[in-house]
């Protein structure tokens, strides 16, 4: 039986003594996409965080390709809320996608050519290479949004972890995001996504609907009904 | 023309020995200071540069290398800074706020219980780039090589750190490892440039010539070249003014960077607004198309 992508065991998440959200329990196989919903606050990003090894779980067990999170740096990309103090650094987007290889490079190895053209790819593939030498801090947020997606995808990660990959995008940002999200699942790659947006969820393998607690997980049609929606936002789906 | 501009370099021994150190000094500051103004660690580079005065007075008092005394007074504050943040829970300004007048008030006590360091304050706090000797030009090299190769170790998880933590350190690079080797970095410029330009005038060296060059530069490295020729220049202006009108030289090189600063920080400015109403002509002609 293959070892589960991102498994999780009786989880909790939050900060110090802080419970954010309790006895979280999932698990991913490769190729498969996890989207969690919920308001601000309801533990969607700590989640992430945690899966990303920024923060230790409160308790349970949790694995990110069969490691403790954190571990598997070289194989797990992750994508933060709002990356990126643009307004005051001096970096192309070339530059900030780039950093994409550095968990590969660590701190003494050279940059190769194989390096080089994942970062090519990586920008062609987000939209990013028409900009890839302007500077980042004069880019719209979409267009830096682009950049640092570009970075992730640049890693060439197993795992990916994306926190509101589509913040700051028009329409068809989003639908680049969507169809990278495909492309990535079409090779193996798991996606774990937060996201407000309900549309976000149709291709979902697994859908997390969080309120500082698990309201309900399951294949979108289980999670999003109607009760688990308006227990978690207030309100329904228009049908 | 010449006589003005260059011969007071040729002339004057001393002056032109000044002019290395503080050339040293700014190179030394320039790559130091761009991570300083990238992780936005003003404060603490600030606090590192008072910390260090009750050790060298200490270290003057006991007749031990100054420079010694000054690595002493650094170490002190970084510990006492990471200690006081961690285990009292107080914010990392609050720690270093409290550090940085414990130390400061330290170093005045230390130095009024003698008549001699007393003389000395002014010389410890604002430099003396006119009374550097060679022996301090070779502590200092040896400074600019360390800052260097630690700047050139660490570039990958200090550029990722001045974008996010988080992205650093999910890259598998340890943040409070190399936040810490940033702070060496920063103390070890500190201690090496008091000498030229004082524990006080330091910041800005380490501050204003990366903040002017923040604003042209497109990356990290030319950052810290635009920095380095702005420190280099304003060391040149500095010694240059202070020796045709008797100022203090330390202190003119440091509101000389300042001075850059402004200059850049004006033209930075109407850059911008001129590329604003470039990118506001195309919806004028268009507004017009459609009267």
């Amino acid at each position: 039986m293959p070892t589960k992508t991102v498994l999780a065991e009786n989880v909790s998440i939050g900060f110090g003594r802080h419970t954010v959200v309790a006895e979280i329990d999932f698990s991913t196989d490769s190729g498969a996409l996890v989207v969690l919903i919920g308001t601000n606050g309801s533990g969607k990003s700590t989640l992430l965080k945690t899966l990303a090894g920024m923060i230790k779980p409160l308790s349970g067990n949790a694995l990110v390709l069969g490691a403790k999170p954190g571990t598997r740096v070289k194989n797990v990309g992750y994508l933060p809320q709002h990356p990126v103090s643009s307004h005051t650094l001096p970096l192309c987007v070339r530059d900030v996608v780039r950093m994409g290889r550095f968990a590969d490079l660590g701190l003494f190895n050279r940059e190769t050519t194989k390096d080089r053209e994942l970062v090519k790819i990586a920008l062609e593939k987000t939209g990013a290479a028409e900009f890839a030498d302007k500077p980042l801090r004069d880019l719209s947020s979409g267009q830096q949004q682009r950049a640092h997606l570009a970075q992730v995808l640049a890693r060439q990660a197993e795992v990916l972890l994306l926190d509101e990959p589509t913040a700051g995008l028009d329409i068809n940002g989003r639908k680049l995001v969507a169809d990278l999200i495909a492309s990535e699942r079409a090779r193996g790659v798991t996606v774990v996504m937060a996201t407000h947006e309900l549309q976000d969820a149709e291709n979902a393998n697994t859908v997390m609907l969080l309120a500082q607690r698990v309201v309900s997980i399951g294949a979108p049609e289980v999670a999003l009904r109607d009760e688990f929606l308006r227990e978690c936002f207030g309100f329904t789906q228009p049908h | 023309m010449l006589d003005f501009f260059v011969r007071p370099f040729i002339d004057d021994q001393q002056l032109r020995l000044a002019f290395i150190a503080s050339v040293l000094v700014a190179i030394t500051c320039a790559v130091a200071g761009t991570f300083v103004v990238l992780r936005g660690l003003a404060f603490i580079g600030d606090a590192l540069s008072h910390g260090v005065l009750p050790g060298i007075a200490t270290a003057m008092l006991l007749s031990i290398s100054p420079i010694v005394g000054a690595a002493v007074g650094a170490a002190v504050i970084m510990g006492g800074v990471g200690l006081v943040s961690r285990r009292y829970k107080v914010s990392a300004d609050t720690a270093i706020g409290l550090m940085f007048v414990a130390m400061l008030s330290l170093g005045v006590i230390i130095t009024s219980r003698s008549t001699n360091l007393e003389e000395d304050l002014d010389h410890i706090l604002f430099g003396d780039s006119l009374a550097v000797h060679s022996t301090d030009l070779v502590w200092q090299i040896i400074a600019l090589l360390l800052v260097c190769l630690i700047g050139f170790i660490a570039r990958r998880p200090f550029l990722m750190m001045s974008v996010d933590d988080g992205l650093a350190q999910t890259s598998g690079f340890s943040v409070s490892l190399f936040h810490n080797l940033l702070l060496a970095m920063i103390g070890l410029t500190v201690i090496s440039s008091f000498q030229t330009v004082g524990t006080l005038l330091v910041m800005g060296m380490l501050v204003a010539p990366a903040a002017s060059a923040v604003m042209f530069a497109r990356r990290i490295s030319s950052m810290m070249l635009i920095a380095s020729f702005i420190g280099i220049f304003a060391s040149y202006l500095g010694l240059l003014i202070s020796h045709h009108f008797n100022l203090a030289a330390s202190a003119t090189i440091v509101l000389i960077t300042v001075l850059i600063f402004a200059i850049c920080a004006v033209r930075f400015d109407l850059i911008k607004r001129r590329n604003l109403k470039i990118d506001e002509l195309p919806h004028q002609h268009e507004h017009n198309h459609a009267h």
